[in-house]
């Protein structure tokens, strides 16, 4: 039994099979994309054990087709499997171990960077700093203690947990939130342009003037969903204080008082707070003389770490990015007004994994073929001989 | 006298080309509209000669960079431009816009017919209607719109370049431009005496400053509309202008540029049509730029040239000679077809490397740019590669490959020349000389590579099955050079794939980000890499090989094109409606072709019935098969 798992871990069919599957997949995952968007594609086809059937449905599923991380870990173990059965020393089989070793490194790589890679945005305007970057998907409730004297206490509710409509009880509030209606993606008008019968979901602050109209999540690569929700804050002493409507499209944040302290609460693209800030002297953007076409974008910033005593000036532009304590700044983009720089920041830990393996790769696939050429016109010369 | 066969249809081959590239010859008495032509002017963020210009409009507008009118006259892009610029009403006349759907004909009330070619004059009452029905479907994505909105959209487009133009030298409409330039400039002084009065609350001459108040509106319309800015810098690492705001500057500097002088002067003399005044001030120009500006003069120059040359029509053309010199050759056994074609060859393959540096040098960028550019390079990767198994094998094989290849591909690439200037400017993103360089250059030899293997194995089917003369050798030889070149492909696509990756990691932190490119580019990899496996694993022999190099085919077109008409990703450049049913149809006859070739070898005419080959007598490659990887 175990010998015959060993075999077909170490077959070179099952090699094939899973490049073949792989293919597959991925030209499905693509074709997918026209309708998913790039972001949800990815999430079902490659960032996952399995492709389910039916794809939206809450209730009963079933796995038609091999995901990436499955096709992956699979190819990744047949690989090695093969390899400590079969691995002989030869200069001859030089090429294919070089191969086959980079690969494994790049399979490896891959999957790492999935697990831990991060990415998120920083946007500032002329003169902004911020010591934090926002996600681009995910968004949290913040709820803030404003009544220390220094310092905010920022409670972070994530948007996985409020999707559910529950309950949400925190040791560290007075209160307890209560998710009453959760909108992935929607749009905000006033009552009297959203017409007759629009009715608000909040009865405090401007959300009890607001209609929340619910609609299709964003696909394209540059939109982004703006979640919504009506809370309804339950003091742990009994009653309740009203619902609020939380919106990523609301600005600034709403207050309220609780247990003798003040409070403010906000729906927010998650944050990731940074030892250090980043503050933007000036954005330029040249465009091609004449047209629209852009030339060349780049964002001038200071960048202070009183931890580790840095404050320097620093040019971010394309392919040039600023690489500073293991996380990367690159320049993505800019408001449509010239207004504000994007600045996309990574935190990747195995992003050197990929150029490790290129070249590895590179030179067995140049060795194995190399030594095909010499062989071949070996044979030649013998034969017109 | 026989063995000189080779070098006789060489001869004639080149001095077809040379023929060709003589000069036209112009009359001494007529306008020189070449070296009107020559003059550089910027337009699309690069600096190109009004022949390129011509050219490109018309092609955008036309779909030809030649119009014939009714009555079988032919007027040349520069011919139709100089009127389109100085001579508006005669210009307006011109059939050149092309509308074939019949629902925009019925917008204006006309039903459909032979004519497809319309000109301004025609839409002049309907331009308002126009604008509106274009503006609704502006809203949508390339792929969202209906034949009929991206055709109206085509024709709003067409029809604002060409108001453009019309307004980019001189005032649509103007009769004497040169007296009017005069009034101008000696008008100024005064009203800029006026306009401080008038500051200052002292008494001024309003009829002074109303003169010019209408004038300097009538250039602001006129720098609003230029679609071609056509006064240079005067000053070293100044900035090029619009006529219009040329004559707008003027007013502060207190003089007119001297090009827009010359200008005038040249349009005032076409209307007049004074060909003498004509060329005499056309050379002053040329004159200035040769002297203040020799560097950009010298470029348009050599643009202007390979515009007249047209190197890549040329190759074209003896890529099919050479196809068709090389099946000759199997056809008769002819040794001196096949040298005859490799001649051939040669000569295509320097034409096709000077017009492919040419466009190097005008860029100042790596051979692929832009999707035109990549099937210049795919052609080109591909003719080297298959001469090179031609000069190995000697077989007529590799000369066929590269005839075939280098011909479609050049046909594929001047179709996408439709949108306009194949030179573009890139984008910010793409602005990197090195990845350019390195990338697209390795993942378009991979496509070469592929397209090439998948050739050797449409030969291998289509005279494996139809003909009689696929023997044994020719058979082996085949498959030993698609492996080879299946090998080469799986290298550079692997590598530029990564290089890729290493490219996004560097512009955004993102090794991959599963964008359809790179997704095609991996399928091809993969693809090559099952290929390789199941060769060496002794799934598949010499034919299972060749069905695999047609599903090859299938892959690379989809990973060139399909990924494109998908809409969606970063590298979507140019949304392809047209080419759709074009890369569907080669999909399916590749599939039909790996069909024919899954027949039983007894149904193959070169394998059946003289012999009946029993499975063990089928031709197998000799490749290595590496230790380890031994037959399953």
């Amino acid at each position: 039994m175990l010998r015959k798992l060993v075999d077909i871990f170490t077959s070179l069919k099952l090699t094939i099979v899973c490049l073949a599957a792989a293919m597959a997949l991925i030209f499905a995952g693509t074709l997918a994309q026209v309708h998913l968007g790039i972001h949800e594609a990815q999430q079902r086809y490659f960032q996952s054990m399995f492709v389910w059937w039916p794809p939206d449905g809450r209730g009963f599923q079933i796995p038609i087709f091999p995901g990436g991380h499955l096709i992956g870990a699979v190819l990744l173990i047949n690989l090695i499997a093969a390899h400590l059965k079969r691995f002989r020393w030869s200069w001859r089989k030089l090429g294919i171990h070089l191969t086959h070793a980079g690969l494994i490194i790049m399979l490896a790589g891959g999957l790492f960077t999935d697990l831990f890679a991060v990415e998120s945005h920083m946007q500032l305007a002329n003169g902004d700093a911020k010591n934090y970057s926002e996600d681009m998907r995910q968004t949290e409730l913040a709820v803030i203690d404003t009544s220390g004297d220094d310092l905010d206490q920022v409670t972070a509710i994530p948007d996985t947990v409020l999707r559910h409509n529950r309950v949400i009880d925190h040791f560290s509030l007075p209160f307890r939130i209560a998710v009453r209606n959760f909108y992935q993606n929607s749009r905000l008008k006033t009552l009297n342009q959203a017409g007759e019968g629009a009715r608000p979901i909040a009865n405090q602050g401007p959300g009890a003037m607001i209609a929340v109209e619910p609609v299709m999540r964003a696909t394209a690569v540059d939109e982004r969903d703006v979640p919504s929700a009506a809370i309804e804050i339950l003091p742990k002493d009994g009653g309740s204080l009203g619902t609020w409507l939380v919106s990523d499209a609301l600005g600034a944040p709403q207050t309220f008082a609780c247990g003798g302290r003040t409070w403010m609460i906000t729906l927010r693209p998650s944050r990731y707070y940074k030892p250090y800030s980043v503050t933007l002297q000036k954005f330029t953007h040249e465009k091609y003389a004449g047209t629209e076409i852009p030339k060349d974008f780049s964002s001038k910033v200071s960048l202070i770490d009183p931890e580790r005593s840095v404050n320097r000036d620093v040019l971010i532009y394309m392919n040039h990015p600023l690489r500073y304590r293991g996380e990367t700044f690159y320049q993505a983009g800019f408001q449509k007004d010239d207004s504000a720089t994007i600045l996309q920041v990574v935190h990747n830990p195995s992003f050197i994994a990929p150029y490790v393996a290129c070249v590895i790769v590179a030179a067995g696939l140049l060795v194995q073929f190399g030594f095909h050429l010499v062989g071949f016109s070996r044979q030649r010369r013998r034969a017109s001989a | 006298m026989k063995r000189f066969l080779p070098w006789i249809i060489l001869v004639v081959a080149a001095a077809c080309i040379a023929a060709n590239w003589l000069p036209p010859k112009t009359a001494k008495d007529d306008f020189d509209l070449s070296r009107f032509g020559e003059i550089p002017v910027l337009v699309g963020g690069r600096i190109k000669p009004l022949d390129t210009v011509g050219r490109n409009s018309l092609l955008i507008i036309h779909g030809k960079q030649e119009l014939r009118l009714e009555g079988g006259k032919r007027l040349s892009a520069m011919q139709w431009l100089t009127d389109v610029l100085f001579n508006a009403p005669v210009a307006d006349q011109y059939p050149v816009f092309v509308v074939q759907n019949a629902e925009v004909l019925g917008l204006f009330g006309w039903q459909q017919s032979d004519r497809k070619y319309f000109s301004f004059a025609e839409f002049a009452p309907f331009l308002k209607q126009i604008d509106e029905q274009a503006a609704q479907s502006d809203k949508l994505e390339g792929v969202q719109r209906s034949a009929y909105q991206s055709a109206i959209l085509n024709l709003r487009n067409g029809l604002s370049l060409y108001q453009r133009l019309k307004n980019s030298i001189q005032p649509e409409g103007a009769e004497n431009f040169t007296a009017e330039l005069q009034s101008f400039a000696s008008s100024v002084p005064g009203a800029a005496t006026a306009a401080r009065q008038r500051a200052m609350g002292e008494n001024f001459d309003k009829a002074n400053l109303d003169d010019v108040a209408q004038m300097i509106q009538r250039y602001e319309r006129l720098s609003d509309m230029a679609y071609v800015l056509a006064a240079p810098p005067l000053e070293p690492n100044g900035e090029w202008h619009s006529v219009g705001d040329s004559l707008l500057r003027s007013v502060a500097l207190g003089e007119i540029h001297p090009i827009v002088t010359e200008y005038a002067v040249i349009g005032d003399a076409y209307r007049a049509n004074d060909r003498t005044l004509f060329n005499q001030h056309v050379q002053l120009v040329t004159d200035w730029f040769a002297k203040e500006r020799p560097n950009t003069m010298k470029r348009a120059w050599f643009e202007f040239l390979i515009n007249r040359l047209q190197p890549f029509s040329q190759s074209m053309t003896l890529y099919v000679l050479a196809f068709l010199l090389a099946c000759a050759s199997w056809l008769r056994s002819s040794n001196l077809l096949r040298r005859s074609a490799f001649y051939v060859l040669l000569l295509a393959l320097a034409i096709h490397t000077f017009g492919l540096f040419s466009r190097m040098y005008l860029q100042e960028r790596p051979p692929v740019t832009n999707l035109y550019s990549s099937a210049i390079f795919i052609g080109w990767g591909a003719v080297i590669v298959a001469l090179i198994l031609e000069r190995i094998f000697k077989d007529g094989i590799g000369a066929a490959c590269a005839g075939a290849i280098g011909f479609v591909t050049l046909i594929i690439a001047h179709h996408l020349a439709g949108s306009g200037d194949t030179l573009e400017m890139l984008q910010a993103v793409l602005d990197t000389n090195i990845w350019l360089a390195t990338h697209v250059v390795a993942i378009t030899t991979g496509y070469s590579a592929m397209f090439l293997a998948g050739m050797l194995a449409i030969i291998y089917v289509v005279r494996g099955v139809f003909t009689r003369s696929l023997k044994k050798q020719t058979a082996d030889s085949l498959a030993r050079m698609t492996y080879g070149v299946i090998c080469f492909a799986t290298l550079f696509s692997f590598v530029g794939t990564v290089l890729g990756g290493i490219w996004a990691d560097q512009s955004w932190g993102r090794f991959w980000g599963w964008d359809p490119k790179e997704n095609g580019a991996v399928l091809i990899v993969l693809w090559c890499a099952i290929t390789l496996h199941a060769r060496w694993g002794g799934f598949i022999r010499q034919r299972g090989l060749m069905i695999m190099a047609l599903f090859g085919n299938i892959v690379t077109s989809f990973s060139w094109f399909g990924v494109n008409m998908l809409g969606v990703g970063l590298h979507s450049y140019g949304f392809m409606q047209k080419a759709f049913p074009w890369l569907v149809g080669f999909m399916i006859s590749q599939l039909a072709l790996m069909a024919v070739a899954a027949m039983p070898l007894e149904k193959w005419r070169s394998f059946a019935p003289a012999r009946v080959p029993s499975r063990g007598e089928q031709p197998q490659i000799p490749a290595p098969l590496p230790a380890g990887q031994a037959p399953t």
